[in-house]
């Protein structure tokens, strides 16, 4: 391998997320270190994972099939879409095992100081699916940053016209946390939204 | 230098403390590759501590340090890229230099340490950002900081606070609150960031109704929150502005502007819908203004001289400093008396144009208020009436030695 190849490899592991020339450089040693048992397989999957992975033109999830095996899967409630910024979060989503409607990916959150507005988000799509009869409810689960919230008030004024229940994720106490350890402000979300029981 | 952490405080002029309060100090600091320092360590005791030195020797980049203890950006609003140690005559660059500042803070019997400072992020993303490490263990965010040590501070840039824009001295009682409650940042930054974003909809042409709302109901619920937060300080700060006695010139405080006004008159629920009518109403005017008209950004700190009615912007450079001193001095009291110690006061040439009265008067409140009070100055002299109740460190460039009294 000659040391440009190198070179080029660090340089593109130093792009993704979390990772520096420092680790890239050190990913890539290791990678050369255990070439046959990390290194060609990593670049078969790669190569696999570059022709099949395709977006699901329903919810806007990754998988190798289209629609995804959650849209395809008659065993979830399709009268429920949580709706979630990125892949990352339907996945978030799926761990918890809490929830068994159906999702839609919008792609990210609006967010004028980087230049990202609503037609650069999936939520036509969104809104198309809200219209079905079948859809009853969409969950909200956007984070609880300004433009994840923004985003959030864009996405249900946009639903309003559909009929469906729009809700949102609680905001409040985490499981097993104190009182006292508890900022002011998530305090007070947890008091708004607090519930009978 | 043998004071302890804890210390029993002795009530100011404008009376007794209604609980027990501590005294916040610096035990031990070191400063690394900062401004003109390339390694410091100062081991101290709880009493104030006096500075002098000639111009230049680095006095100011002491207290700097000190105020990186606290959130935000430190008493000069430095940018990182400014903070770390550069030969002398080198241009400031855009490149960030590691800088760190340790401190052992005690907090009446309790010690904590904290470690803050800037390591360049060589990926070249341009993320470099301060890191905090207490007792040990990297904190997530600077808020922790601001749990932890209360600080209030002096510096001869804020002379012109009442003469400057107002976003100086809005800055000035959000400091002060975030003194009361770290947790006031949240919303303060949340809607600076809404109003930057409504401004760049507004500039780009955008017209969509249901994008602009949703900003907007973002400023809303932050902005009122913000405005309602200064109201209420300002109310309990008012009482501490008025000493009555001394020479320095009680202080009558206010905040104005439309929010304020309109939550004086209605409930919050109903300034927040007034606020998201006007905003919704004056989307073209705004557009022509590159912001919007109305909003906590537009509120303003109003001080007078009690004594005689006058706007502090009309008083005398004396006067103001007067002023100023009071507002500072009462902050620091309130924040004694409402989170139990007394902050830090960092005092950069505090007494550089108080005559030797407004002086003997001005170290009698800090005594009586306890505060380890970070004093500096060119002339020691200036400062003789402390004795041996403060801590005297002499500055040369790079260096700092003890004073034996």
């Amino acid at each position: 391998m000659a040391t440009t190849d190198i070179d080029r490899l660090i340089q593109l592991l130093a792009k993704l997320p979390g990772l520096g020339p420092r680790s890239a450089r050190r990913a890539v040693l290791h990678l050369i270190k255990n070439k046959e048992a990390l290194m060609i397989p990593l670049s078969r999957a790669l190569d696999l994972a570059a022709e099949n992975i395709r977006t699901c033109a329903v919810c806007g999830n990754l998988d190798v099939v289209d629609p995804c095996p959650i849209c395809a899967d008659p065993r979830r409630d399709g009268s429920v879409i949580c709706v979630v910024e990125e892949v990352a979060d339907l996945w978030a989503m799926e761990r918890t095992a809490a929830f068994r409607g159906r999702y839609h990916v919008l792609g990210g959150v609006l967010s004028p100081l980087d230049g990202v507005g609503p037609e650069d988000l999936n939520i036509d799509g969104l809104v198309a699916r809200a219209g079905q009869d079948e859809v009853k409810e969409v969950i909200l689960a956007t984070a609880a940053t300004v433009d994840g919230q923004t985003t959030a008030h864009y996405v249900s004024d946009r639903l309003g016209d559909c009929g469906v229940k729009i809700s949102a994720l609680a905001h409040g106490i985490p499981v097993g946390g104190e009182l006292d350890y508890l900022d002011d402000g998530t305090l007070s979300a947890a008091l708004k939204a607090r519930r009978s029981i | 230098m043998t004071e302890t952490g804890r210390s029993a405080l002795a009530p100011d002029s404008a009376g007794t403390f209604s609980a027990v309060v501590e005294r916040t100090a610096v035990t031990r600091l070191s400063v690394t590759e900062f401004r003109s320092y390339g390694s410091l360590k100062l081991d101290l005791d709880t009493r104030p501590v006096v500075l002098t030195g000639s111009n230049g020797v680095g006095k100011t980049n002491l207290l700097e340090a000190i105020s990186f203890l606290t959130p935000g950006r430190g008493l000069r609003r430095a940018r990182l890229a400014e903070i770390g140690r550069r030969d002398a005559g080198e241009e400031v660059s855009d490149m960030v230099r590691p800088w760190a500042v340790a401190a052992q803070i005690a907090l009446g019997e309790d010690c904590y340490d904290i470690g803050t400072g800037c390591a360049p992020d060589m990926s070249g993303a341009g993320r470099d950002k301060r890191t905090i490490k207490i007792n040990g263990e990297a904190a997530k965010s600077q808020s922790a900081l601001g749990r932890l040590v209360a600080m209030q501070w002096l510096t001869p840039h804020m002379d012109r606070l009442f003469v400057d824009a107002a976003s100086g001295r809005r800055r000035f009682i959000d400091r002060m609150i975030m003194g009361l409650d770290p947790e006031h940042a949240g919303p303060v930054s949340a809607y600076e960031h809404a109003l930057r974003s409504r401004n760049r909809l507004l500039k780009d042409g955008v017209t969509d109704s249901h994008w602009l709302a949703s900003v907007e109901d973002s400023m809303v619920r932050h902005g009122v929150a913000v405005a309602a937060r200064r109201l209420e300080t300002i109310e309990r700060l008012r009482a501490y502005c008025l000493v009555g006695d001394g020479p320095f010139p009680d202080a009558k405080i206010d905040m104005t502007g439309e929010l304020e006004t309109w939550l004086q008159e209605l409930p919050a629920l109903a300034v927040e819908d007034r606020f998201r009518d006007r905003l919704a109403a004056s989307r073209q005017m705004d557009a022509v203004a590159a912001s919007a008209v109305v909003g906590p950004h537009r509120s303003d700190l109003t001080v007078h001289y009690a004594g005689t009615g006058r706007a502090a912007e009309e008083c005398s450079t004396g006067e103001q400093k007067g002023l100023l001193i009071t507002l500072v001095l009462a902050a620091a009291r309130m924040q004694a008396e409402e989170r139990g110690y007394v902050p830090l006061l960092l005092l950069d040439e505090v007494v550089a144009h108080l005559d030797a009265q407004r002086r003997a008067a001005l170290f009698d409140r800090l005594r009586h208020l306890g505060a380890q009070a970070w004093m500096t100055g060119t002339d020691a002299g200036h400062f003789e009436p402390w004795g041996s109740d403060a801590q005297f460190l002499t500055v040369t460039a790079g260096t700092v030695l003890a004073q034996t009294c």
